[in-house]
């Protein structure tokens, strides 16, 4: 009855009867001939689905996105029904959803989104075991996400890359070849642009994605953290202020005004030729590729990549926008549900996804680092390392609602603008950070 | 027999023609209202329930500073911009209650930006505050009047005039055409007498308009306060509460602390902490400004 179903399940005829026994809403994990699991789900009979995602940033994501989903249908009959928000919307909605007991089968969030909830979520360890043994195995930050009491509470979906967006030709016009990999030739050459009048420019209002990325990982690449491995609050470290300090010289080299960014600015500044560096997802990029104005198409051929700098800790710290799928366990048809995530992670599925949305979405397996879409522009290819970069936000600790609190609320956003613009000395931020933030996580 | 008598008795009839009208306002208002209150008292957050924690909430937003911070910045915004709006609503309400040419045009036109939806008008200040692309900072520049772009919304104190200002651009026309209406209800025989009485001007307007016009205007800067109050889109669009906090109102924290943190009944504290400063605001047009004695020509007392 099952092995006619999907072709893209490689298993053996034994495992098949094995299924067939089973009944419809079993499964099995066997080995395959090529030494990775197999993994068979059989969808519940007329079983539907609907799904919630954040709405695409680029326009080829959302396209190729509905195309597997119509390809899924297409193999096994199951509807899929897919509704789109803002990414900032979907967690009031999710965490709603969890807490009434139905909505949508699955909803693709963000960040700590399961571990507000992880008793509503269905257990998708198997899905992500096989995912992980047939693709080169998850990047530790999935696991620091949604790894927890021995399961997965959730699928990693990949994150939303954040890199440094340059202007090459203000880069060499600064005197640098790019941009150096260290703290003290990064703030150098933000120095050297500022000089050439084609300065810097980094989000510090409360701008949800772009300030609390930039910020996070600066402090993070000093050593310093909010909390440590058990949770307790120490942001107010020396590392901190190290980190502080150098926030309130890089300061001095941005554009004015950046106080008062929120997401957009960075994007509308950039495209302008008002700033020559910033951090950003590929999207600047994309929106100057796809231009229709000839001036902005011109740009892109000036528009560079490169992954933050290492500071002090001497490995790489960034935060980018993660995503996650998460079942519902009130979903009434769990099996079709599992293969629904597993068929749209599958390599012939999530790579030409990848493809379409031009890099947008960095994955979550380590396999799909050879994606030619990560080589086929050189100025792709920093994004590539998104996931291989990156610490949760809730780092050190573990991730719950104190970690999503702090976030929302900005304090390292908050601490980072009060030191930078020198309302607050590094001191009196750090402080303050720490009595926020011990609100938050006191218990 | 008995049940037409029954419905025909005028105090069940006018219990049910209520009723509709009733169950609206305690689905709608009330249960919300004491829903909210309710969530201030739990540790509620989004997707869990919450249990009772009597004032922890409060004692918590009470040692925040950021939460302090949106007191502060709700009640300095409020007052301002409730001041300059009831001067300038006044001032423009005398004037269009002068006969001017195209008078009618001319009211319709002050209406505009009372009209436009707040979040369209928002974003059209965000982009006349913006840091790169102020027009605002670019006219003044080319006039040579400045050298460098204002930075509207990334100074503290800058940043909260900045929106208040928009804030006023918005509710002036209320103000002004509610008060004209109040206007031309003044009999023009007081000003006549008043004339005849060798009154001038300004002892016209202290000693006839202003009387007359006070039930008006407590009507008014009441709903005037109550919206200023509680403003929300405006922030959110221009500043999401900052730079460093120093535009979060009651109102926006609030949010940022119940939906996206997830904090459902901090947030509820939150809101249900602007409630005295609201009934304060009420009890103040209510006692204070209804002076029917002055109003009929006698001194308080």
């Amino acid at each position: 009855m099952s092995t006619n179903r999907r072709d893209f399940l490689k298993i053996s005829a034994g495992v098949a009867a094995g299924t067939a026994a089973a009944g419809v809403g079993g499964e099995a994990v066997a080995q395959a001939k090529g030494g990775a699991p197999a993994l068979k789900l059989n969808p519940e009979k007329g079983a539907k689905l609907r799904v919630l995602r954040w709405k695409r940033f680029v326009q080829g994501d959302e396209d190729q996105y509905m195309k597997n989903v119509a390809a899924f249908t297409k193999a096994t009959g199951v509807e899929v029904r897919v509704d789109n928000e803002s990414w900032e919307d979907v967690r009031p909605k999710a965490a709603v959803a969890a807490n009434v007991g139905s909505g949508p089968d699955i909803i693709l969030g963000t960040f700590d989104d399961p571990n507000l909830y992880p008793d509503k979520l269905l257990d998708v360890t198997d899905v992500a075991n096989y995912l992980g043994a047939k693709y080169g195995g998850w990047y530790d930050v999935c696991k620091q996400y949604l790894f927890q009491k021995n399961r997965w509470i959730a699928l990693p979906l990949g994150c939303a890359g954040n890199c440094l967006v340059y202007r090459e030709s203000h880069v060499k016009a600064a005197g640098f070849s790019g941009v150096p990999k260290d703290m003290d030739g990064f703030l150098a050459l933000c120095k050297a642009l500022k000089a050439k009048g084609t300065p810097p420019g980094f989000a510090l209002g409360n701008a949800t994605g772009d300030g609390n990325s930039w910020t996070h990982w600066l402090v993070w690449s000093f050593g310093g953290k909010m909390v440590d491995a058990k949770n307790n609050v120490v942001i107010n470290s020396p590392e901190t202020i190290k980190a502080l300090e150098y926030a309130a010289e890089l300061y001095k080299t941005f554009a004015p005004g950046t106080l008062s960014w929120l997401d957009p600015n960075n994007n509308k500044a950039f495209l302008d030729g008002q700033i020559s560096l910033t951090a950003n997802g590929i999207s600047v990029y994309y929106a100057a590729k796809t231009s229709s104005d000839p001036k902005i198409k011109a740009l892109a051929d000036d528009i560079q990549h490169a992954n933050m700098p290492i500071g002090p800790v001497g490995r790489a710290t960034e935060l980018n926008l993660f995503f996650n799928q998460m079942i519902f366990k009130y979903t009434k048809y769990p099996q079709a549900a599992k293969a629904f995530l597993q068929f749209m992670m599958e390599k012939e599925q999530y790579e030409v996804w990848q493809q379409q949305a031009i890099g947008y979405v960095t994955q979550p397996l380590k396999a799909y680092e050879s994606n030619p879409i990560w080589t086929v522009d050189p100025k792709h290819t920093p994004y590539r390392d998104a996931m291989k970069v990156m610490q949760a936000h809730g780092y050190a600790g573990t991730m719950g609602y104190s970690s999503a609190q702090t976030m929302a609320d900005f304090v390292m956003v908050n601490m980072v603008a009060e030191a930078a613009s020198g309302s607050k000395s590094p001191k009196e931020a750090a402080e303050r950070a720490e009595k926020r933030a011990q609100r938050y996580y006191k218990v | 027999m008995s049940l037409s008598r029954f419905f025909d008795n005028r105090n069940v009839l006018g219990l049910l023609f209520m009723l509709p009208a009733g169950a609206l306002l305690i689905v709608f208002l009330t249960y919300p209202l004491g829903l909210g209150t309710w969530l201030g008292f739990t540790d509620t957050k989004i997707g869990r329930d919450g249990v009772w924690v009597g004032l922890d909430n409060y004692e918590f937003l009470f040692g925040d500073s950021v939460a302090r911070l949106s007191l502060f910045n709700t009640l300095f915004y409020t007052v301002v911009a409730s001041v300059i709006k009831f001067v300038l609503g006044l001032w423009l309400a005398l004037l269009l209650n002068k006969n001017l040419p195209f008078k009618a045009f001319l009211r319709a036109i002050v209406l505009l930006p009372f009209i436009v939806p707040t979040a369209l008008s928002a974003i059209a200040f965000w982009w006349l505050y913006d840091a790169q692309f102020s027009v605002l900072s670019w006219a003044l520049v080319k006039m040579g009047l400045i050298t460098t772009y204002v930075d509207f919304l990334g100074e503290p104190w800058l940043a909260r005039l900045s929106t208040i200002a928009a804030n006023v651009w918005r509710g002036v026309p209320f103000v002004a055409i509610t008060l004209l209406a109040g206007l031309q209800t003044i009999p023009a025989s007081l000003y006549e007498a008043a004339s005849l009485d060798g009154a001038t001007e300004w002892q016209r307007f202290w000693h006839v308009t202003l009387p007359m016009l006070t039930p008006i205007i407590a009507v008014v800067m009441t709903f005037s306060v109550l919206f200023t109050f509680t403003d929300f889109q405006l922030i959110y669009v221009l500043t999401r509460g900052g730079p460093l906090n120093a535009t979060h109102l009651m109102a926006t924290l609030s949010f940022q602390r119940a939906i996206p943190g997830g904090a459902l009944g901090e947030g509820a504290a939150l809101a249900t902490a602007m409630v005295p400063f609201l009934l304060a605001a009420i009890l103040f047009s209510y006692f204070g400004l209804q002076r029917r004695a002055w109003q009929q020509g006698a001194s308080d007392k």
